[in-house]
């Protein structure tokens, strides 16, 4: 292996024992008995894996599969081990342990070998060195474009927008219309514009949780005075932090909960985060009942929802 | 040298051939090999006998099982977020749209014999592999064994644990299951809190925005060909180092910094490991039977817009998601641009300085030390005060930040405000690493003056008082058992000579009897 260059090991006579050594003795007192406790370790190991076979071969519970082949495998691994530890020469034995480094004139050669050949052969054409390393430097650009590029489309926009549109049609997750008998104060539901409601891709982030606080138009916040009709709050739910489903709704206090990081939102006063980590107020959704009586949005979401990242520009 | 030159095979075998089949196929492999000498010294390596130098090998076995469990599940595992109407026999699931990689893992869970089991054997390896990491890096670090020359080691160890760490969540994210997904989509948001470069990463490793159609083919591949791959690399070149390098050892009784005291590679070790091995692989084949872990049947398909309540990641993943939860809200805004520090301190920034502090160990301590010595005899942790405060209050630190993750789960069971919980963990990550480093400092001080008779069989004290009324306090003689404590150790011998003789060998060449 490593020690081919160390060659003290071959040179005396190979280590010789005599069998009643004690280093060559077993590590036990009593042998014997350690024998015949080995041999009932491995027979209960054999009896393990069979049952494990009778387990498998009739389609017994899943755990007895587990029991079986566990203590089998355990059985034999004790009875192996305990024949290395207690029936093996005890030892102790020793290898020795020889310096790693070289000797210094094979230092100096492969540092000379490095260094001079660099001087006389490659340094002397340092054009071709140049170009090369132009070259290599090319391509390890060029090679980002499939290598990064070619995984997925530049972000874009698509984090700033949603499919809620002026006059989306807010329908429940089976596409039901929202109206505006639907919902008894205290009552909620996931909402998405109408028409996304099926679409993975779509629902991850026109998300929205709407919620019927009381039967009078709720303000959440100055300048939304039209935005909750009839006591109907819709708010993005996907948090501020990031990006789990605000998925809990406390009743009783009207806090919005994210159960991934427990941020909290106060859906009275804009869904302003009261507690936890998330930075920003859930972004809110403007309502309006149209003739029919159901809820549709009166505009998109004014900034992008869900988590902070690099290129957003409103806080 | 050149045994192999002019001579047949009869002339080798009578020249040498004691040792029959064996011999013969020895002579054929080393004729070509050349592996007669290096072989032998490979059988003959020494492997010290201290308990602590198996927790690698706990790691390494559950490895294994984690090669073995994996592959079974390959074989019924589809990696496709490509939406399907179940029509398999899990009833509650039926009609329901759910994922081809989440119907595969529901399937091969319920009704592929032996499925479960080897799912959540290769869940519970997973965990156990990523704490018998742990637990062995934290022996190398408290030991030194990291020290010159093993530096090179310490950084491949670490980087095993850290690519251990990503295919452990990559392989928990495949089952695309409601709390997976979640997990999912929180490392979309980590991504993204980056800043100048975040939203192009995340776009480019999801293909689009969250969650597009091709992260989990994609984390398949890595989960199972390209890490593995690397992983599997890195512990070759571990244990290549580590042979050629030899074991440390605790210093003792001829214990030298140039030799290695223990058990011989040939048989005792292969015995003792390849046991150890078993019992490890059946440890984790009851976790698998009877211990169950992540039944995604129970949690449903991922879908966007829904979430589970109290769920915490794997162990592993804790001390990220305690981070994330006691971080401060901060989020920095401006000239149109948007820095979350909220996310992108506790999951970027954090777990990037500890790595670097982990990688950067060997070189901080010896900047402070001045020691650039080689080192093959380990340090008891006691000796070296400050290094064992410093890892006692990293240790500290990961498990308040674990305890963090629980916080929701604290306040429900301790029935106080989440709050309050908050607030606590908020505290204690600052004060409980400080506090259990002065402590085990302070201890270590405490303690260094004993344990001088380390390694020695302890003996019964006997009190006896005088007839005067005067105490004394006698250790018993050296009992016969406790003979074996007094050898000396011998290199392993190649030969052994069968002929009991009667103890009078010292005049034989390479034989050393130890008297008694």
């Amino acid at each position: 292996m490593s020690d081919e260059h160390q060659e003290t090991t071959s040179e005396g006579p190979l280590p010789v024992a005599s069998i009643d050594d004690p280093h060559m003795r077993e590590a036990v007192g009593n042998p014997r008995r350690a024998e015949n406790s080995i041999a009932l370790f491995l027979v209960l190991g054999i009896l393990g894996v069979g049952v494990f076979g009778a387990a498998y071969v009739q389609n017994w519970k899943p755990w007895t599969l587990g029991v079986s082949l566990g203590l089998g495998l355990f059985f034999l691994g004790f009875g192996l081990s305990a024949w290395g530890k207690y029936l093996m020469p005890q030892g102790p034995f020793s290898e020795a342990r020889h310096a790693l480094h070289s000797a210094r004139a094979e230092r100096e050669a492969i540092s000379a070998a490095l260094v001079e050949r660099t001087g006389v052969v490659i340094r002397r054409r340092g054009m071709l060195g140049g170009l090369l390393a132009t070259g290599f430097g090319i391509f390890g650009i060029v090679a980002i474009f499939p290598g990064l590029r070619s995984l997925g489309p530049l972000p874009g926009l698509t984090l700033t927008k949603t499919n809620w549109r002026r006059g989306s049609l807010l329908v429940d997750a089976n596409g039901r219309a929202i109206h505006r008998d639907t919902l008894d104060p205290g009552g909620i539901v996931t909402v998405f514009p109408a028409g996304y409601e099926d679409n993975t891709q779509s629902q991850a982030v026109d998300q929205t949780v709407l919620i019927r606080v009381q039967f009078t138009d709720l303000v959440t916040e100055k300048g939304r005075a039209t935005w909750a009709p009839e006591g109907y709050v819709a708010y993005s739910k996907l948090c501020t932090h990031a990006g789990c489903p605000v998925g809990l709704y406390e009743r009783q206090l009207r806090l919005l909960v994210c159960p991934c990081h427990q941020s909290m939102f106060n859906i009275d006063d804009g869904a302003v985060p009261e507690f936890g980590p998330a930075p920003r107020p859930l972004p809110q959704l403007p309502l309006y009942i149209d003739a029919l009586g159901f809820l549709r949005a009166q505009a998109p979401y004014d900034q992008p929802v869900g988590p902070g990242y690099w290129e957003r520009t409103t806080t | 040298m050149s045994l192999a030159a002019p001579r047949t095979k009869r002339q080798a075998k009578s020249a040498r051939g004691s040792y029959g089949r064996v011999g013969q196929v020895i002579d054929e492999l080393d004729d070509r090999l050349g592996i007669a000498k290096g072989g032998r010294v490979f059988l003959d390596k020494i492997f010290p006998d201290h308990w602590s130098f198996l927790l690698g090998e706990i790691a390494l076995y559950s490895f294994i099982v984690l090669i073995a469990t994996g592959v079974f599940l390959t074989l019924y595992y589809v990696p496709s977020q490509t939406e399907v109407i179940y029509h398999g026999a899990y009833a509650p699931l039926r009609g329901l749209k759910v994922s081809e990689a989440y119907a595969s893992t529901v399937n091969l869970s319920l009704f592929v014999r032996a499925g479960l089991l080897m799912r959540q054997m290769h869940h519970w390896a997973a965990d156990v592999f990523l704490g018998a990491i742990v637990i062995h890096m934290a022996r190398i670090f408290f030991t030194g064994a990291f020290r010159k020359p093993r530096e090179l080691n310490w950084t491949i160890g670490l980087t095993l644990l850290t690519l251990s760490l990503a295919n452990g969540f990559i392989g928990y994210s495949l089952p695309d299951d409601l709390i997976s997904g979640t997990g999912l989509r929180i490392m979309f948001s980590i991504v993204l809190s980056i800043p100048f470069v975040g939203t192009y990463i995340a776009f480019w490793l999801f293909g689009g925005n969250y969650p597009g159609t091709v992260i989990i083919p994609r984390l398949f591949i890595i989960h199972v060909l390209i890490l593995p791959a690397i992983i599997a690399a890195l512990i070759g070149a571990h244990l290549f180092l580590l042979v050629r390098q030899k074991h440390t050892q605790f210093p003792g009784k001829g214990r030298t910094a140039d030799n290695v005291v223990g058990s011989p590679m040939y048989p005792t070790f292969m015995a003792k490991t390849t046991g150890y091995m078993f019992m490890v692989t059946a440890v984790l084949t009851v976790l698998g039977g009877i211990a169950q872990i992540n039944p995604i049947w129970q949690f449903g398909q991922y879908q966007p817009a829904k979430i589970s309540y109290a769920v915490q990641p794997d162990w592993y993943m804790g001390w990220l998601d305690g981070a994330l939860r006691i971080m401060p809200s901060w989020e920095f805004t401006a000239w149109g641009h948007t820095i979350p520090f909220v996310v992108l301190l506790p999951a970027v920034v954090f777990p990037g300085l500890i790595f670097t502090i982990c990688y950067a160990w060997p070189a901080i301590e010896r900047r402070f030390t001045g020691d650039n010595d080689i080192h093959h005899l380990l340090d008891r942790p006691r000796d070296r005060p400050k290094r064992t405060a410093a890892g006692a209050a990293m240790i500290a630190l990961m498990l308040t930040l674990l305890g963090a993750s629980a916080t929701d789960v604290l306040a429900n069971f301790f029935q106080v405000s989440l709050n309050e919980v908050l607030w606590t963990f908020r505290i204690l990550v600052f004060i409980v690493p400080i506090v259990v480093g002065v402590f085990t400092w302070r201890i270590c001080l405490e303690i260094q003056g004993g344990g001088a008779d380390i390694g020695k069989r302890k003996r019964a004290l006997i009190v006896t008082r005088s007839a005067t009324g005067e105490y004394r306090t006698v250790e018993t003689a050296p009992q016969p058992d406790d003979q074996h404590e007094e050898l000396e150790p011998i290199e392993v011998p190649v030969k052994i000579d069968m002929t009991e003789s009667d103890g009078d060998t010292a005049g034989e060449p390479g034989v050393r009897t130890v008297s008694r």
